[in-house]
């Protein structure tokens, strides 16, 4: 039986922590453009509708983002507590990237959140629009703070390294690494597309179920919409990565295509499906087709690029761990072009809101963004192994020496926790979905500082008991 | 240059920490109390008295957290190695008690209870953790090349076990004194009795804690021993006497805000106490704010952002506190 070591164990116990951490701070980037857009709509037509819509999103945006805070407690401590020689090391750079993740969001809970989800009946509607504004672009800013951190990680530059610790000597080559533009416009986009399909799913869900009005109807073509135009530019975006991914860390390429070496003056093919298996540095069970991986990855006919033996084999990744994530990325990307397309095939004969089969696809499909973020981080951030600052500093070397039986305590306690808490956190956000728009009110509830209702507490948005409208007076 | 960009690192970190045990003490000093109350319309009082304010522990821990990664990185990584599991307790408890307080209110009544048992809980273990992650700083953390060079259990010792009852302590009393200022009747009564001997308990702790400290750490008792030193430091001492005799007097005349501000005075003088013994130590017994500093360029960069978001937080916070002065009853409650 497979037994981790301590090593192992940290990288579950953070994999673990982030995974969860990430799924909220991605929603919160892309409902709160979401609401933006929904209130630049409705000022611009006056149709109820998007106010509507606007008040029923603006509740979920709420619990989730505070989820979101409680979960990131968490990943403040836990670079020092598990990864010490890491922080130690390169905590010049990345502590500074990470303050300011930290200070954006509490620059934002201080200021315009509060304006947005209680002053709705205290500020003008331009003013209230500004601060839902300025929200949007302060979650993807807080987004770009710690994007540069883990981009500066995969692609460092703009450093020096003095007695044995590193010392940032330029920070805008710091903050615009090479593989910082890609992963930004990559995790932006995939954030938005998590969101849309979350949408469509609820909106989805609705029809299903027989309730076919106004809103429902909105939300659901504005996700469809959405998904018609993200999920491809996601695809050329991504396929950007993948070329910046080739020259800056060719390992992680190889690794993700199961490329073992190069055959003389031959296309590389692309494996759709195969076992890497690292003992013998073959693929078993491969369906291949030829040459599409050299037209993916060098966009020419027989175009190569480095294969796995290239590299010594302590320089190399989990092949299949990288191999399968990114396969999972790619097929959920390639079912969301697809149902966008059918939506927008399906709206164009008047069918979008009738076709079931349509919709119960696009409620299958309701995860499928979240998912698909996971396994692209997992590519990601497993295919640079065994590298932590990649190239500089090993895995091995940054991690705390804690004994096996210290982090399996703390890993089984995350986990209970984790999954009481969150659990909890999920099933409400799905209770406050299952109610739809207008049902809770068409009102804000109001708050502030001093008040019950405040923005520290982004939860108390919601209503409580779920149902009454904004809670009782 | 003439900034001394560690020091202002470490008054912000120092001042971080300060703001939040005097911000997060009294609403886990809630938690605390939760058992000792058992009517259900009492504890929604006694949570509505804190659901306006209750921001201090996100907040100012994450900036500490990330403060402390910023300005000393060598301590962050040494400190939250050497303390691990505690950390880990303490952060589990503060994320159990945080969505507890949420989902008390969103939940119904026949599963309230279990949010009011995760509420106790989680303020227990995340307060119980907070005073021995305290007492195991003071006793000093081994290091040998830049890494924590102790055993996985080195903070579980009499005195850190002793700490963590004595901040709970010291959290009972900002608790109940703060119900005393936002609450009347019953509950208030409940609490005037209650806290009584919880603060001759805590003039106990601040005691004992003074005696012990200096006698297992001859640095400690150097520092406030020598002269000069005893001179500087000797109003330490007499003011702890002096506002614990206040408070003593404040509980039985007809208190209002009196026990809470004398009691927060007792937290800050112990405060001041603690960082006397240790400073300019970031990692005691032998690792200064000077050793421990990051690079300049990292801590001036992160500084102009800090010194712009925290003013902000500051004014919030401030804000906040004024709009909801007064007393909190049934009536006035949470919704």
């Amino acid at each position: 039986m497979w037994t981790p070591d301590a090593l192992q164990l940290a990288r579950i116990q953070f994999g673990f922590t982030v995974s969860f951490h990430i799924i909220f701070p991605a929603i919160t980037i892309g409902l709160a453009s979401y609401l933006a857009v929904l209130e630049g709509c409705w000022l611009h037509s006056r149709n109820e509708v998007y106010r509507t819509l606007y008040h029923f999103w603006s509740k979920i945006f709420a619990v989730n983002f505070g989820m979101g805070v409680v979960s990131g407690l968490v990943m403040a401590y836990e670079f020092g507590t598990n990864w010490s020689h890491f922080s130690d090391f390169a905590g010049g750079i990345t502590g500074p990237l990470l303050a300011y993740e930290v200070l954006t969001a509490f620059f934002l809970e201080a200021g315009f959140l509060g304006v947005m989800l209680f002053g709705w009946k205290r500020v003008g509607p331009e003013l209230h629009f500004f601060a839902t504004i300025m929200v949007a672009v302060g979650t993807l800013v807080s987004a770009t703070w710690i994007l540069a951190s883990n981009s500066w990680m995969q692609t460092p530059q703009g450093y020096e390294i003095v007695a044995g610790r590193v010392v940032p000597t330029d920070w805008l080559k710091v903050i615009f690494n090479p593989s910082f533009p890609f992963r930004l416009a990559h995790m932006g986009v995939a954030a938005y597309l998590a969101t849309a399909l979350m949408v469509g799913a609820s909106g989805a869900w609705h029809l299903l179920r027989g309730r076919d009005d106004p809103g429902i109807r909105t939300m659901t073509s504005m996700a469809m919409w959405m998904l018609l135009i993200a999920a491809p530019a996601q695809a050329v975006i991504g396929d950007f990565h993948g070329l910046n991914t080739r020259e800056h860390q060719p390992v992680k390429i190889a690794a993700i295509e199961g490329h073992w070496q190069n055959a003389p003056n031959a296309g590389v093919p692309l494996a759709l499906f195969a076992w890497p298996d690292s003992k013998q540095e073959i693929n078993r069970f491969a369906v291949e087709v030829p040459h599409l991986g050299s037209v993916i990855l060098t966009h020419t006919w027989d175009g190569q690029f480095r294969g796995l033996k290239e590299f010594p084999a302590q320089d190399r990744p989990n092949v299949a761990v990288v191999f399968w994530s990114f396969r999972v990325m790619v097929g959920l990307g390639l079912l969301m072009i697809a149902l966008g397309i059918w939506a927008g095939w399906a709206r164009w004969r008047g069918t979008l809101y009738r076709s079931r089969l349509l919709l119960l696809c696009a409620l299958f499909m309701g995860p499928a963004g979240i998912v698909a973020m996971l396994a692209g981080w997992i590519t990601t951030e497993v295919g640079r192994q065994p590298w932590v600052v990649y190239g500089v500093l090993r895995t091995a070397d940054a991690v705390t020496r804690h004994s096996v039986a210290e982090l399996s305590l703390s890993l089984a306690l995350f986990v209970v926790i984790y999954f009481a808490v969150f659990g909890a956190g999920i099933r409400y956000l799905l209770r406050l979905i299952a109610v739809g728009p207008g049902a809770d009110g068409t009102t804000q509830v109001t708050g502030g500082p001093g008040q019950s209702r405040h923005a520290l507490r982004p939860l108390s948005c919601a209503p409580d008991p779920l149902g009454q409208p904004g809670g009782a007076p | 240059m003439g900034i001394d960009l560690p020091l202002i690192w470490a008054v912000i970190i120092l001042f971080g920490v300060m703001a939040y045990v005097m911000m997060d003490g009294f609403d886990l000093g809630i938690g605390l109390l939760f058992p000792f109350v058992a009517d259900k319309d009492e504890r929604d009082v006694m949570m509505n008295t804190v659901a306006p304010v209750w921001d201090g522990n996100e907040t100012w821990l994450v900036l500490g957290g990330a403060g402390l990664l910023v300005g000393f990185p060598l301590a962050y990584s040494v400190i939250l190695s050497a303390l691990y599991l505690p950390i880990v307790f303490m952060l589990l408890g503060l994320i159990f008690r945080g969505v507890a307080f949420e989902f008390r209110f969103k939940a119904s009544e026949q599963h309230r209870h279990w949010w009011d048992k995760a509420f106790i809980g989680g303020s227990t273990v995340a307060a119980f953790s907070q005073g021995v992650i305290l007492g195991a700083y003071i006793d000093g953390i081994p290091v040998v090349e830049r890494g924590y060079a102790g055993g996985a259990l080195d903070w579980l010792t009499p005195f850190s076990l002793f700490t963590g009852m004595g901040l709970c302590v010291a959290y009972a009393l900002l608790g109940g004194t703060w119900l005393i200022l936002k609450t009347g009747g019953s509950l208030r009564a409940r609490m005037i009795g209650l806290t009584r001997p919880v603060s001759w308990a805590l003039f106990a702790v601040i005691i004992a804690v003074s005696v012990w400290t200096p006698l297992a750490h001859p640095a400690v008792a150097r520092r406030w021993f020598s002269l000069p030193m005893l001179l500087w430091f000797s109003p330490v001492p007499v003011l702890v006497a002096l506002t614990f005799w206040k408070l003593r007097q404040s509980l039985h005349s007809e208190p209002r805000a009196g026990p809470f501000v004398l009691s927060l005075c007792l937290v800050f003088l112990g405060y001041t106490g603690f960082a006397i013994s240790v400073w300019p130590n970031v990692v005691p017994p032998s690792i200064s704010i000077r050793d421990a500093a990051g690079p300049p360029q990292s801590l001036g960069f992160a500084l102009v952002g800090a010194l712009l978001v925290i003013p902000m937080i500051l004014g919030y916070t401030a804000w906040g506190y004024y709009v909801f002065r007064g007393k909190v009853d049934a009536s006035r409650g949470y919704h």
